[in-house]
């Protein structure tokens, strides 16, 4: 009797990180796409650890694409891979992406490619196939991440099944200081320091006046206590250190002279170049 | 897009012989400040580098992808190779209908200490084949302090000028009135992002928790920070008095041979009268082969408008950050007052 198999993958692939940089730049190729084509693909380049399956770069790969066959550039996208290599040899090729919603029986195709990729490369991980929806069908940006697995009929391989990973996009701090300038067409000057300061005082301000509400709430009745957020709210007023008025105030003050301290020495050092400029091309010889 | 290019190359084709306008602002896509952002900070500490592509349109520099440098080891056999990486780079990038004109640079800093004579070199040499080229700093120590510190450079045209003819005498620039803060010149940049770009950001944003505050901006240890631009501040002061104390020297000197000069002049003349009195021919009144009238180089001043260039840079940098922990102190202190 022939059964139906279902091989899972061989290191368990738990979900996914993609950095924004890899959004952008998909973007960025999608609408530099040649004008008979109707959708793009290129390769991932990440890293992966414990199952997680980091994404940080990307690169696009001419492909033609009719309704029976898909032809890939495959010496572009080894040129390219070596390419990157030569900058950051960690990051490794971990999948491809193709914009469009929903994975199309070209895909599988292209699946196969990139799976003999990373088995000629010998590492155990399976390729995930990222697809970002530029079409905005369904009204909604959807960005999913699958991983195939195969399924066969006795011996005879019948099908892959795409199952979706979870996906998660994450920013490291510098990105998300740009975040806000990213989300707008046009900037016309980046924020400097004070303008940050004041956005980020505000952004705490509202904070803590939900928690404020929250807590009214609860205590009101209106809202049902919750006892995590109660423990978390209770650790969080206890992390403030205790500190009698007369130490806070020492060391508060402490901190300011030595602001000021060097908020004059910098004032001071900026008189004497100065002086120093000045001295040095008015200097008459004869 | 395709309207707006070929608007553009018609525009920058009619502008290419009248003078072209002076540049005001570059534009920068996100996609290419993240690039930036992405590699420097991979590769802390050590600076990294990494070639600008886009278009020059008018008084517009547009700078729409990048791609960075390998990190060279030794130089010797990495130059053709570095050579040939951009090649295949710009290849590749054309084939998916990038924009491959280069259009400057971009360099990674510690501390805010990149003027650099070889800064100046390479501006030198991509001036010689672009006509304009922009370098852009990004200071990844900065940025951990909550601000993007990225800053379009130029070098400007006069100081170029005297560059080229290798000419930095005190006089010459009295003359140009060039004092240390027109080498570099720095100019405005501008974000833009395609619009699909920014509908998926707009779109993302509420999947972001609410939690992720930028809680780093208000923290409020800044002493190492601030530790390690004062030593860098030490340092560069004391490399400045070393450039005085380069100038004096030449100074002295000069005035000593100037004296030495007009003793032996006063020599030749009394020779010369005497010479006069007893009938024979005077002897010239100066002697090019007498080694004290050989002419002394001055010292070349690039060297110390670029550190006072830097330390300037330093002192703005301290200034900025005390301010931030003014505020934060403050604040600290209004919380703690409830």
């Amino acid at each position: 009797m022939a059964v139906l198999q279902f091989f899972p993958p061989s290191s368990p692939v738990v979900s996914s990180k993609l950095h924004a940089v890899v959004l952008f730049n998909i973007c960025d190729c999608y609408v530099r796409r040649p004008d008979q084509a109707d959708r793009v693909i290129g390769t991932l380049l990440g890293s992966v650890s414990d199952g997680v399956i980091e994404i940080k770069n990307s690169y696009a790969v001419p492909h033609n694409e009719s309704a029976d066959q898909v032809a890939l550039d495959v010496d572009y996208h080894r040129n390219m891979y070596l390419s990157h290599l030569k900058v950051n040899p960690k990051e490794v090729l971990v999948g491809w992406f193709s914009t469009g919603f929903g994975v199309s029986g070209g895909s599988a195709l292209i699946h196969e490619f990139y799976v003999k990729e990373l088995k000629e490369a010998q590492s155990s991980i399976p390729p995930i196939h990222l697809t970002v929806d530029t079409g905005f069908k369904n009204g909604e940006a959807s960005i999913k991440g699958y991983v195939s697995s195969n399924l066969s009929l006795g011996d005879r391989p019948l099908a892959a099944q795409f199952q979706e990973i979870p996906l998660d996009l994450r920013m490291i701090e510098a990105e998300r200081v740009g975040f806000d300038i990213l989300k707008t067409t046009v900037v016309d000057k980046l924020p400097n320091d004070l303008e940050g300061m004041e956005a980020s005082m505000e952004r705490l301000h509202s904070l803590l006046d939900e928690i404020y509400k929250y807590v009214g709430d609860v205590v009101e009745g209106r809202v049902a206590p919750d006892n995590d957020i109660g423990r978390f709210l209770a650790d969080t007023l206890a992390s403030v250190p205790r500190m009698s008025p007369a130490a806070f105030d020492k060391v508060f003050n402490d901190k300011i002279q030595d602001n000021l301290a060097l908020v004059y020495l910098s004032s001071l050092v900026k008189t004497q170049l100065g002086i120093a400029e000045k001295l040095n091309t008015a200097a008459q010889i004869l | 897009m395709a309207n707006t290019m070929g608007r553009s190359f018609l525009q920058a084709a009619a502008t290419s012989e009248e003078v072209a306008p002076p540049l005001r602002v570059v534009q920068i896509e996100g996609l290419a400040v993240l690039k930036i952002i992405k590699h420097c900070n991979e590769f802390l500490p050590s600076l990294v580098t990494g070639q600008l592509l886009g278009l020059d349109v008018g008084s517009v520099l547009e700078v729409t992808n990048c791609f960075p440098f390998p990190i060279r080891e030794e130089d010797e056999e990495i130059e053709a190779d570095g050579a040939n990486y951009q090649l295949e780079m710009m290849r590749c990038l054309r084939e998916v209908n990038v924009d491959n004109n280069t259009v400057g640079w971009y360099q990674s800093t510690l501390m805010g200490s990149f003027q650099t004579v070889e800064l100046i070199e390479t501006f030198m040499n991509y001036q010689e084949n672009i006509r304009r080229c922009v370098c852009i700093v990004y200071d990844p120590s900065r940025s951990a302090q909550g601000v993007l510190a990225l800053k379009a450079l130029k070098l400007t045209d006069s100081f170029m000028d005297l560059y080229r003819n290798n000419n930095f005498t005190g006089e010459k620039l009295r003359e140009k009135n060039l004092s240390w803060v027109d080498i570099f010149e720095e100019i405005p940049i501008k974000v833009s992002n395609s619009a699909l770009a920014s509908a998926f950001m707009t779109e993302l944003e509420p999947e972001l928790p609410v939690k992720q505050c930028d809680y780093d901006r208000l923290k409020l240890s800044t002493a190492p920070y601030m530790e390690r631009n004062l030593e860098f501040l030490i340092d560069c002061m004391e490399d400045l008095s070393a450039e005085q104390n380069k100038f004096q020297y030449y100074y002295r000197n000069l005035s000593r041979q100037q004296a030495q000069q007009q003793t032996w002049l006063q020599k030749r003349r009394v020779e010369n009268m005497a010479r006069k009195a007893a009938g024979e021919e005077p002897l010239p009144e100066e002697d090019p082969a007498n080694p004290i009238f050989k002419p002394i180089l001055e010292p070349s001043r690039v060297d110390s408008y670029l550190i006072t260039n830097q330390i300037s840079n330093y002192c703005n940098q301290i200034n900025g950050v005390a301010t931030q922990s003014f505020n934060r102190l403050y604040l600290m202190k209004a919380l703690h007052e409830d």
